[in-house]
């Protein structure tokens, strides 16, 4: 069926089977490889994007549920002319990340955590990102990533 | 892993999703918030034919204030649940546990109604509901019934609803200040239960349900005297129930990857016990 999603402010127009996850359309039909599959079973975040402004696991949800919906992947966070999100610049600066593999999800969830609660405790932090696993950094300087861009 | 090819469905609203349901037949499901189905589809160990979408059915997202219960829409999703300052005011236990349903992203997506339908013992709100007394709201092609949660939960993943009833309410009474207590025992975060106790007390009144210590969400009987004595018998009372309801064969814990049945069986009487003083501070 036809669905018309906007992705990083673009709205694209295409035809996705029932079966089409949102990040399968995201990565091969739109080629927007930034977000990434890890688990493929809901657990570790990887996958994570914004819809409508909230953190979701686009390897759960249906390309067809997201019609008519805004979708934020992580292409989208820099600024036009490259700079990044304060987000991205918190995890460059407080080194945050080791093979980067987890750092998209990780990147939209925080923001995605911050719209909620944007002066969140360390605990808050570690809470926030349950969905969301990394296996290199021990997740110290990830929270502390986050815990900087929140007084950025 | 894709799930394997099906049909799809959106209604726009309650009617049309049953009469779309009943249309399909037996091989046709509901997708709310997909967080149950969906990863079953991908693994396959569902192949519906048809998905009904009924996410985006309106007017079926609300929790309001009616007389002495909390209404809330089948398609509330969790956060809205765990964060509504109505539900915090009146029935905190079950914000709370909203609050504890797998991760920020899941609960963005998953809905209580969704949750609750899927029947699944080892989740966190058919058990909170449970102890709290709810009554579940379904809408079938000749109109709506109320079914108490006590009569709803009939084996693992099927409950008292038909096939072409959707759930589309749940109404939960007001705690009036009842001390309470959601204990959930897990290896990880954002992982289901290995065994979890919703416990709530008030002079002369009480309610514990358990979460994965059987194919159902477990409600303790006979708590309610246990309410009014001291916390040591009230504590004993239920220990002794949860007893019972093992040899009965009612409360029936399966051994999995995480805990053997007797390490459930232990972890359900420690947590009880937690839950009762916690609720009685
Ligand atoms: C990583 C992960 C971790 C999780 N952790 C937990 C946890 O710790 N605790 C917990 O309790 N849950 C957990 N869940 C499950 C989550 O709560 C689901 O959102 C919820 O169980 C199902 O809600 P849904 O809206 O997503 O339903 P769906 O997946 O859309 O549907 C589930 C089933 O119910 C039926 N259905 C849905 N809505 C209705 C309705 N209104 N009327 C009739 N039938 C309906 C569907 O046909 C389907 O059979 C987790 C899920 C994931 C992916
Ligand atoms: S790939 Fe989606 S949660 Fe792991
Ligand atoms: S940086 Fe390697 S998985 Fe997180």
């Amino acid at each position: 069926m036809e669905i018309s999603v906007t992705v990083n402010g673009v709205k694209h127009t295409a035809e996705v089977e029932g079966r089409t996850l949102l990040v399968h359309f995201v990565r091969e039909q739109l080629g927007m490889t930034g977000t990434n599959i890890g688990c493929d079973t809901s657990s570790c975040g990887a996958c994570s994007v914004h819809l409508d402004g909230e953190a979701v696991k686009s390897c759960t949800i249906l390309a067809v549920q997201a019609d008519g919906t805004e979708i934020t992947t992580i292409e989208g966070m820099a600024g036009a002319d490259g700079t990044l999100h304060p987000m991205q610049q918190a995890f460059m600066e407080n080194h945050g990340l080791q093979c980067g593999y987890c750092t998209p999800g990780m990147v939209m969830a925080a923001t995605s955590l911050l719209k909620e609660n944007p002066n969140p405790t360390e605990e808050d932090v570690r809470l926030g990102l349950e969905g969301n696993l990394c296996r290199c950094t021990g997740y110290h300087n990830i929270v502390q990533s986050v815990l900087a861009a929140a007084k950025a | 892993m894709i799930p394997a090819a099906f049909d799809y469905a959106r209604a726009s609203s309650a009617e049309e999703a049953i009469a779309l349901i009943g249309q399909y037949g037996d091989e046709a499901k509901f997708l709310a918030g997909g967080h149950s189905l969906l990863p079953l589809m991908k693994l396959r160990l569902a192949q519906p034919t048809v998905l009904v979408d009924i996410g985006r059915v309106p007017d079926l997202s609300y929790i309001r204030e009616e007389g002495d219960q909390i209404a809330i829409g089948a398609l509330t999703r969790h956060m809205d649940v765990e964060t509504s300052p109505l539900l915090h005011q009146h029935v905190p236990l079950l914000a709370h546990a909203a609050g504890h349903v797998g991760d920020p992203q899941v609960r963005h997506r998953g809905t209580i109604g969704g949750s609750i339908a899927h029947a699944d013992p080892a989740s966190d709100l058919p058990a909170t509901t449970l102890a709290l007394g709810a009554t579940y709201v379904a809408k079938g092609p000749n109109g709506t019934r109320e079914i108490a949660a006590a009569d709803f939960y009939h084996g693992f993943l099927t409950s008292a609803l038909e096939a072409d009833e959707m759930l589309v309410e749940i109404r939960v009474p007001k705690m009036n200040g009842a001390g309470w207590s959601f204990q959930k025992f897990n290896r990880r975060a954002q992982d289901w239960a290995i065994v979890g106790v919703a416990a709530w007390r008030r002079n002369g009144d009480a309610g514990v349900a358990l979460v994965n210590m059987g194919s159902v969400p477990i409600l303790a009987t006979d708590v309610a005297s246990a309410a009014s004595s001291r916390i040591g018998s009230a504590i004993r009372r239920v220990t002794n129930w949860l007893d019972t309801s093992l040899a009965a064969a009612q409360a029936d814990p399966q051994p999995d990857l995480n805990a053997s049945a007797d390490y459930r069986v232990h972890l359900a009487k420690v947590l009880t016990r937690r839950a009762l003083e916690a609720a009685s501070a």
